[in-house]
């Protein structure tokens, strides 16, 4: 095939990517998009095949991998809980970053084969670009792998800081730039290794402080960082759909990154640097005095929901810790049966990503025309009877308006005090993320429901 | 004076930034989580290169460091592209509407 014909088909398969992403619009035109993705995955990897033109024996070995691959992957896709969607989302982050490290270091190695020049000549924009997609490659690779560790729980969630830290992420940012030039200066494939390795322990030391709360900007972080890799080796190997898928991730990773900021009146950086709920809480522990809750049982929540007329649901981690979606639902239910009125309100950063409510309340049946985002939402608690808080805490944290001082201050929160009363189902009084205390504790008409989220669920739907 | 071929590839590089920017905005949040796995499944394009990668050499040596690495660079993108797609098509298809006889 030539090289014209295959550049053609490159770009067919960027422009199917492109509408793979429009059909997430709404959920009607989804599964269609996922359609054009495939058909885009397929005729690119078509075309490299045809591309290659001579077989050499090798081919066996690429079918083989691939096959190895591509059951691994659909195994893990059909066996994984939706609950560990965001473990496996930065898993898959993961591996993304380490293909790109692999094959920039297969094209410096072997560079005849993608047409850039003989082993310790390779052209000097080839180099460039072949460095830049290694480097953000290895950063996505280990910064991924820590989030998953800390998503996963087999690391700590909470932050892990030490002096002079900023400083030593800064020098060595600078140094893969130094590196990068001594590169292309001299050919030597020592400074090659070294940037890798440096690249490496930047997205360790990147993503180590950043605590398990602020998960949602850094697994869209690295989403976005997967895809500036991939442009990277895109423009190496001058490959169209590569820059071009690249371009799309990226700036789609930014964007939800924003978002997830956004949610938290935080900035960028406040979260990259990081350490947040690890500073000292100093007034607010001090003078900690006792102050009375009204706690019940699920008799008496079901009382509750049963004169109401209309119920709103908050959804936060704390259901998918317990797994509750399920039982949730058929709480639900039985509402409805009562005719009461049931929406379900959704704060952008509930959850450890972006959209992790929406999933496992679809995963649980409930149709998405009932679940709100909340500026779509936040008005109606007002004329609400009941607020079911399920797991959430900080995002329902009234401080966040009325208290400059406190940490929140600012970030955009669910007015459910405004509901005739409030339901929490929590654990315990501890607080949350934030490390500061929820006012919306103590107020009179507040019921606290302790006991896991599930089983709350279900002994109140037993109560209905 | 003739252009660089690489000032093509940027003008594609940049145009599709804005693409990707202004596509993103127009997905509704509640598909967020189908958006990071499907971004992820597309951007295991990248398997192109490792395929080149793979196919490289003649066929007395199939097995120099430079075929392996892109051997295993296939399988792990290829993890990524069936686990990704599979996984989306999964999510998306529990996006219901409300069923209108209730």
């Amino acid at each position: 095939m030539s090289a014209n014909l295959s550049a053609i088909f490159y770009l067919i398969s960027g422009v199917l990517f492109i509408l793979a992403l429009r059909g997430l619009s709404s959920p009607e035109t989804s599964r269609q998009g996922n359609f054009f993705g495939i058909l885009g995955m397929t005729i690119a990897i078509t075309v490299t095949f045809l591309s290659v033109g001579s077989f050499s024996s090798g081919l066996i070995y690429v079918l083989i991998f691939l096959l190895i691959g591509g059951l691994i992957g659909a195994f893990i896709a059909y066996k994984i809980p939706m609950t560990a969607m965001p473990e496996l989302v930065a898993g898959f982050h993961s591996l993304v970053g380490l293909s790109a490290v692999f094959v920039a270091i297969s094209a410096f190695l072997n560079p005849e084969a993608f047409n850039l020049g003989l082993p310790g000549s390779i052209k000097l924009a080839s180099l460039v670009e072949m460095s830049i997609g290694a480097a953000v490659g290895a950063i996505t690779f280990s910064g991924s792998i820590i989030a998953f560790l800390k998503l996963q729980g087999i690391m700590s969630g909470s932050p892990i800081t030490f002096r002079g830290q900023h400083l030593l992420n800064a020098l060595l940012l600078i140094s893969i730039i130094v590196l990068t030039y001594l590169l292309c200066s001299t050919q030597s494939s020592n400074f090659f290794w070294i940037l890798l390795a440096v690249s490496f322990l930047i997205g360790f030391l990147l993503i180590i402080p950043i605590g398990g709360a602020d998960m949602p900007v850094v697994i869209s972080m690295l989403n976005s960082y997967s895809g500036w890799a991939a442009a990277g080796i895109g423009f190496t190997l001058e490959n169209s759909a590569l820059i071009i898928t690249g371009a799309l991730v990226g700036s789609s990773g930014a964007i939800l990154s924003y978002i997830m900021c956004k949610g938290m009146n935080r900035s960028f950086f406040n979260v990259i640097l990081g350490g947040f709920g690890a500073t000292e809480q100093s007034a607010s522990l001090g003078d900690k005095e006792y102050r009375p809750v009204k706690s019940g049982n699920a008799e008496d929540a079901a009382f509750l929901m049963k004169n109401a007329s209309s119920v709103i649901i908050v959804p936060g981690y704390g259901m998918a810790v317990a797994q509750a979606q399920h039982a949730l639902r058929e709480m639900v239910d039985t509402l409805k049966k009562n005719d009461i009125k049931v929406t379900y309100a959704i704060h952008p950063v509930a959850g450890r990503m972006p959209g992790h409510m929406n999933v496992l309340l679809a995963e649980a049946n409930v149709p998405y025309d009932e679940v709100f985002e909340l500026e779509e939402i936040n008005n109606d608690f007002a004329n609400a009877d009941v607020a079911f808080v399920i797991g959430a805490n900080d995002v329902t944290n009234p401080a966040a308006k009325s208290d400059p001082q406190s940490p929140i201050y600012g970030m955009p929160v669910l007015d459910v005090e405004k509901c005739k009363s409030v339901l929490f189902v929590k654990r315990s009084l501890s607080s949350g993320y934030a490390g500061i205390d929820n006012d919306l504790f103590y107020k009179e008409n507040t019921l606290m429901l302790f006991a896991d989220a599930k089983k709350m669920t279900e002994d109140i739907t037993k109560n209905l | 004076m003739e252009i660089d071929p690489f000032i093509f590839r940027l003008s594609i590089f940049i145009l599709s930034i804005f693409i990707g920017y202004y596509v993103v905005w127009s997905v509704t949040p509640s598909l967020h989580t189908p958006l990071m796995s499907v971004t992820n499944a597309i951007s295991s394009v990248i398997i192109v290169g490792a395929i080149i990668a793979g196919l490289a050499g003649n066929s007395d040596s199939v097995f120099t460091i430079s075929n392996i690495l892109g051997f295993i660079a296939i399988s792990l993108a290829a993890v990524n592209i069936f686990g990704g797609f599979l996984v989306t098509q999964r999510m998306l298809q529990m996006y219901k509407k409300k069923k209108k006889d209730k």
